[in-house]
């Protein structure tokens, strides 16, 4: 963990040198917010980039740009080569079988909608069931109530216990011989439970039902393996994992991708065009109709071969230790009441303040330059579960610090006093 | 604390937050409305008695942040006994008193001041206005739901 104070120069301690290095890579870590330093810890929304990043995409555009797949001239083949490369990186980054089973869309959301739509278009049909988990993010909600509403499908929900962990015997109980498919989260966005997805697969699959895994939150902090995990689609964002915004990932097996329907048509995934027939693309094309984001593609592979470097063990072990410590001093202050206590936990710390309302929290605290997040996380229906109408979320990334901590914790006993 | 944090949470706001005043159900109101802000989690619902024109009783519940909570409860202290075009024209004072254009000169509006310190906070006018946005809306346009998201 990094014990030293939230500025960058002060960040150097023996151990892990690359971790503590990597704070200067990230130039906006070295802002100031109202005067004060800024203690980024809002991660689970998206991370900052590292200059790695910025430099691959600048570099891109400088060198490389022109459109893909269809020009003669040289810059588009190194533009078309550079969206491969990136696509064949994030193949590895999952350990996915082959590079084609890796679609690049907007991110997580549409990566879900892509599924719902195209996947639900040719399995769901009346009386069919969509099983989800209660700590689902609306982007793994919504997409599937709108496809159930067109099929004359229904949603189900597993429930989750008191402590934020999803009630696993409920889950096995909860499928039918009309459950199509089940869409879980690798890690809630809103408590941080990290859901035993190995063991989710294992209960669907006996069943004969595939799984779609979002892994939004999952992918910036855990070391993956689709191909162990056995799921049928794996989605996350490219913004949360220190890349672009507008570029991420669908992981699909290749048997389902090459079953489903294209989701939107244009240019880029077809073969041949008459007004009478039109041939699609081979997979992933197939799915990735007009000009793509190439340039995301490209800083994605550096966030990629960033996180990589330092090792995304390393950065688990860092935010575990830092999660842990801050768990410890948040319990400490009066009034406190640290909301999602499931035994695996991935960077996430949600609480509420005893008359403190989240917002008045989040406002406080920027004022002290810290970062967070306050409201219902997008996930309005775990809230109402919780009982709760917001609370507030610190959430941590490879590079910040145990200073940053405390931080938010002087800032959290300052809006204790502020309402006492 | 720094100034215009103090200002924001000042003695005034915390004591309304933590004690709101008019803070109940009014059963024999003839004007109600709604305010919701889900992206906030912000809601409440006001009661309003007019008699000839005339603001007889208001009232409020609902839950949500200190800003919007404290601002709800010193607007019914400020609406009480005014007609409804007072209370229009005070709608307009206190829109621009936390989301106006400069720091003209303008008559105080009393207790109402306290809230000029979410001036410096963008994020935080939604929440200040709300109740007034929704007595606007119980007065003009009853029975419907009003939101400053």
């Amino acid at each position: 963990m990094i014990r030293s104070s939230a500025l960058p120069a002060e960040t150097a301690a023996p151990g892990v040198p690359d971790l503590l290095r990597a704070r200067d890579d990230f130039p906006i870590l070295g802002r100031r917010i109202r005067g004060k330093p800024l203690a980024y810890l809002d991660n689970a929304a998206t991370t900052q980039k590292p200059r790695a990043v910025l430099a691959a995409v600048r570099r891109y555009y400088c060198t490389s740009n022109a459109n893909v797949h269809r020009g003669v001239h040289a810059l588009s083949d190194r533009a078309t080569q550079a969206y491969e490369e990136a696509r064949g990186r994030v193949a590895r980054f999952l350990n996915a079988r082959e590079d084609r089973e890796i679609v690049f869309v907007r991110g997580a959301t549409e990566a879900i909608n892509l599924v719902a739509q195209s996947y639900g278009s040719i399995h769901l049909q009346e009386g069919d069931e969509v099983l989800l988990t209660g700590m689902e993010h609306h982007a793994n909600i919504v997409p599937w109530q709108m496809a159930c509403d067109r099929a004359g499908a229904r949603l189900k929900v597993a429930p989750i216990l008191a402590s934020g962990e999803l009630d696993l015997a409920a889950y096995g109980r909860m499928f039918s011989p009309r459950t199509r498919l089940t869409a879980v989260t690798h890690v809630s966005n809103a408590l941080g439970t990290v859901n035993p997805v190995r063991e989710m697969v294992g209960m669907a699959h006996a069943r004969g039902v595939p799984v779609l895994v979002d892994g939004a939150q999952a992918a910036p902090h855990i070391p993956l393996d689709v191909q162990a995990l056995g799921c049928d689609f794996y989605v996350f964002s490219g913004h949360k994992l220190y890349g672009p915004t507008g570029i991420g990932v669908l992981y699909g097996k290749a048997d389902h991708l090459e079953a489903m329907p294209p989701y939107q048509g244009g240019g880029d995934m077809i073969l041949r065009v008459t007004f009478e027939k039109t041939t699609w693309n081979a997979v992933p094309w197939k799915f990735e109709a007009g000009t793509p984001n190439i340039a995301g593609a490209v800083g994605l592979r550096a966030a990629i071969d960033y996180l990589d470097a330092i090792g995304l063990a390393a950065v688990s072990a860092h935010e575990g230790e830092l999660l842990a410590y801050a768990t410890e001093e948040v319990r400490r202050i009066p009034g406190v009441r640290v909301v999602g206590t499931a035994r695996e936990k991935a960077g996430i710390l949600s609480f509420v303040v005893e008359g403190v309302h989240p917002h008045d929290i989040g406002t406080i605290l920027d004022h002290e330059g810290v970062a967070i997040r306050a409201g219902h996380h997008c996930a309005m229906p775990l809230m109402d579960l919780l009982g709760l109408p917001a609370t507030a979320r610190a959430s941590f990334g490879l590079y910040n610090t145990q200073a940053e901590v405390d931080l938010l914790v002087a800032g959290i006993r300052k809006a204790g006093e502020i309402f006492r | 604390m720094t100034d215009d944090l103090r200002s924001l949470y000042q003695e005034i706001i915390v004591d309304h937050n933590r004690r709101p005043r008019n803070c109940r159900e009014i059963p024999d109101a003839d004007r109600t409305a709604v305010g919701d802000n889900p992206l906030c989690g912000d809601r409440l619902t006001v009661y309003v008695k007019v008699r000839e024109g005339v603001i007889r009783d208001i009232g409020f519940v609902g839950s949500g942040c200190a800003i919007s909570t404290a601002s709800a409860s010193l607007m019914t202290e400020a609406l009480l006994g005014k007609t409804e075009r007072e209370a229009a024209a005070l709608f307009g004072r206190f829109h621009d008193l936390v989301a106006g254009p400069g720091r003209e000169k303008r008559a105080s509006l009393g207790k109402l001041e306290a809230l000029a310190g979410v001036r410096e906070f963008p994020a935080r006018v939604k929440c200040a206005t709300l109740a007034w946005h929704t007595v606007r809306t119980a007065l003009n346009a009853p029975g419907e739901t009003a939101s400053t998201e």
